[in-house]
């Protein structure tokens, strides 16, 4: 499958003696939406965290683009247009919200784009990213005054600002009420439709329903499943790994 | 990607009409006056005095680089201090052991004054050199474990220079400080405190000039969240390389003209816990987000301390910028300019002039 964007094969991470993700393998087409599903503990943060460059893979290969992902640190991987929102929101604390999107503006996007951008053009992506996500009023507020929610947002704004051809979303949704949950569903939907492809990580089965195109279900860091959603959840392995025998 | 490298220092637009051009005139010109005044009152103990001041506004200055853009804290400033004061010794020691071969001669030969600024500009390479090495081993480290690092740099350099016979070792090493200067009034004290002046000057340039940069947003980026910085695509290594660099840099040429200072320079006095203990506080005391904050840290503890060394006691000094670190640390945990700085934002917010 030379056309895929990530192909992730035989990925295997362990920590001491505790074998976090075990021979893991699959692959994603440009413009897809995957859903990666499994209960707690099952991997899915560390596999993140291993295609993202923050932990490195013990065995097996990633390989994004046509690009070897192996060894890049994280910076290098964002470079080639892999971005990642967290589990728990991190945003630079001593900036306002528009300065939070002006590192990876001035540091991704302009390798990305081979250039700077001007201060002007910078205010102006900027604005646009924050009207994309409805945070333009919170423009100069400081993230500790921010709400949940409207963190999850600025994490994803911050994701989008570098321009990536890939999105992981690992658990964006998580802690939010309905209506939330439907909100930050409807902006990875809209970004998807700009030809982002985007892996979501969540618990929340509606939202994972109703955004996948193809489901990836993670037990205890093994694979167990990975075809179209509707026959996935019905899927005797992933019942039983769910709801016991 | 290179491309990018290049554009580092790109000032910024919002809120910043003075450009870096601008304020490194504006500042030479609040430095002139400084000096015009100290001249015109003609004391010589001012110039003594505001050179300790003006010394620690430079090193203050360049610990908050690493330190207070970056969110490393360096315990080892005494370190590199020293680092700048012992290569003065060394090529001065070289100039009088080997007086006679073509070296010795040759730095004999070169004026004081002269040798004063070249012996910061080599410091300035060594310490910077140094800095580079030592954030290459140490920067893999986080938080306390990278302090704990530069810590054990100082007692291993100071052991190196005790140890040193070269230099003097343990029993310290004399510079001849001559009495005159032919172009200033004040002689050879008003010429040091002159060189200092401008080393703050380009030490607060610097300072201001990586604040407002792409640089300078890296290295918040770093302060605030080393993994996101990361994931945004702030190469995080570099950077911190970029910043212990300059950092220990301008450390180093603060220390160099200090043998010329002091006359005779012991390893206790180069690496004093003075130099480590005031490198920290003054940020902390000023505001680390910015390259005002030292500053302002430094002249108000440097200038205390001067006054409390001649008034109260020698030794008290540090006991007060101890106590004063306590009370910042507790009331003001961002400083001085931080207090301000968040006193306006939480105004403009509950104000809700701005259509939040």
């Amino acid at each position: 499958m030379s056309q895929a964007l990530l192909h992730v094969s035989g990925v295997t991470k362990r920590f001491g003696g505790f074998t976090a993700l075990n021979d893991v393998s699959l692959q994603l087409a440009p413009g897809e939406r995957l859903g990666l599903i499994g209960p707690n503990g099952s991997g899915k943060s560390t596999l993140v965290n291993c295609l993202s460059g923050t932990l490195v893979n013990d065995a097996g290969s990633v390989e994004f683009d046509g690009h070897k992902l192996d060894g890049l640190p994280p910076h290098k991987r964002a470079y080639l247009g892999l971005a990642r929102s967290f589990q728990l929101p991190r945003p630079f604390g001593s900036m306002s919200v528009r300065d939070n999107m002006r590192i990876p503006l001035m540091y991704t996007a302009a390798v990305r784009a081979g250039h700077q951008r001007s201060e002007k053009e910078i205010r102006e992506r900027t604005d646009e990213l924050l009207r994309m996500v409805s945070l333009s009023d919170k423009a100069d507020a400081r993230p500790v005054d921010l709400t949940q929610v409207d963190m999850r947002k600025l994490e994803l704004a911050r994701a989008m600002a570098a321009e990536p051809k890939l999105l992981i979303a690992d658990e964006a949704m998580a802690g939010l009420s309905n209506a939330e949950v439907d909100d930050i569903l409807k902006l990875l939907m809209t970004l998807n439709s700009k030809g982002i492809s985007i892996i979501m990580i969540e618990h929340i089965m509606k939202a994972v329903m109703a955004f996948s195109q193809r489901l990836v279900v993670l037990v205890s860091g093994t694979k167990i499943a990975d075809g179209v959603p509707a026959e996935v959840i019905r899927n005797d392995d992933v019942v039983r790994a769910y709801l016991g025998q | 990607m290179t491309s990018v490298a290049k554009a580092s220092i790109e000032p910024r637009a919002k809120g910043d009409p003075v450009g870096n051009g601008v304020f490194a005139a504006l500042t030479l010109a609040v430095a002139v006056l400084f000096y015009a005044v100290i001249a015109v009152i003609g004391s010589e103990y001012l110039y003594f005095a505001g050179y300790v001041v003006l010394q620690f506004v430079v090193l203050a200055t360049a610990w908050n680089i690493l330190g207070g853009y970056c969110g490393y804290v360096n315990f080892g400033s005494a370190a590199f201090f020293a680092m700048g004061a012992y290569t003065t010794i060394c090529i001065t020691t070289i100039a009088s052991e080997y007086a006679k071969s073509a070296v010795g001669a040759a730095i004999g030969a070169v004026p004081p004054g002269v040798l004063v600024v070249l012996m910061v500009v080599l410091a300035g390479i060594i310490s910077g050199l140094v800095g580079l090495g030592m954030g290459y081993l140490t920067l893999r480290l986080r938080g306390v474990f990278f302090s704990i690092a530069t810590l054990a740099l100082s007692v291993v350099l100071q052991t190196l220079v005790v140890n040193w016979d070269f230099v003097g070792g343990s029993r310290g090493a004399y510079v001849i400080r001559p009495n005159e200067f032919p172009l200033l009034p004040g002689g050879f004290i008003a010429y040091l405190f002159v060189l200092m002046l401008l080393l703050v000057v380009v030490a607060l340039c610097v300072s201001r000039g990586i604040e407002r940069s792409r640089l300078g947003f890296g290295f918040a980026a770093i302060r605030d969240d080393e993994m996101a910085a990361e994931a945004a695509g702030v190469p995080t290594l570099r950077l911190k390389l970029i910043a212990t660099t300059i950092s220990g840099a301008l450390m180093g040429m603060a220390g160099a003209p200090f043998p010329y200072y002091i006359g005779y320079l012991q390893p206790q006095s180069a690496f004093g816990l003075e130099y480590a203990v005031n490198a920290i506080a003054m940020p902390m005391v000023g505001g680390t987000q910015s390259w005002i904050g030292p500053l302002v840290g430094a002249v108000l503890l440097g200038s205390f301390q001067q006054w409390a060394t001649v008034t109260i006691s020698s030794v008290l000094n540090l006991l007060i910028v101890g106590l004063l670190l306590i009370f910042f640390v507790i009331v003001a945990p961002n400083g001085i300019t931080g207090f301000f700085r968040d006193l306006i934002y939480r105004r403009r917010r509950s104000g809700g002039g701005s259509g939040s």
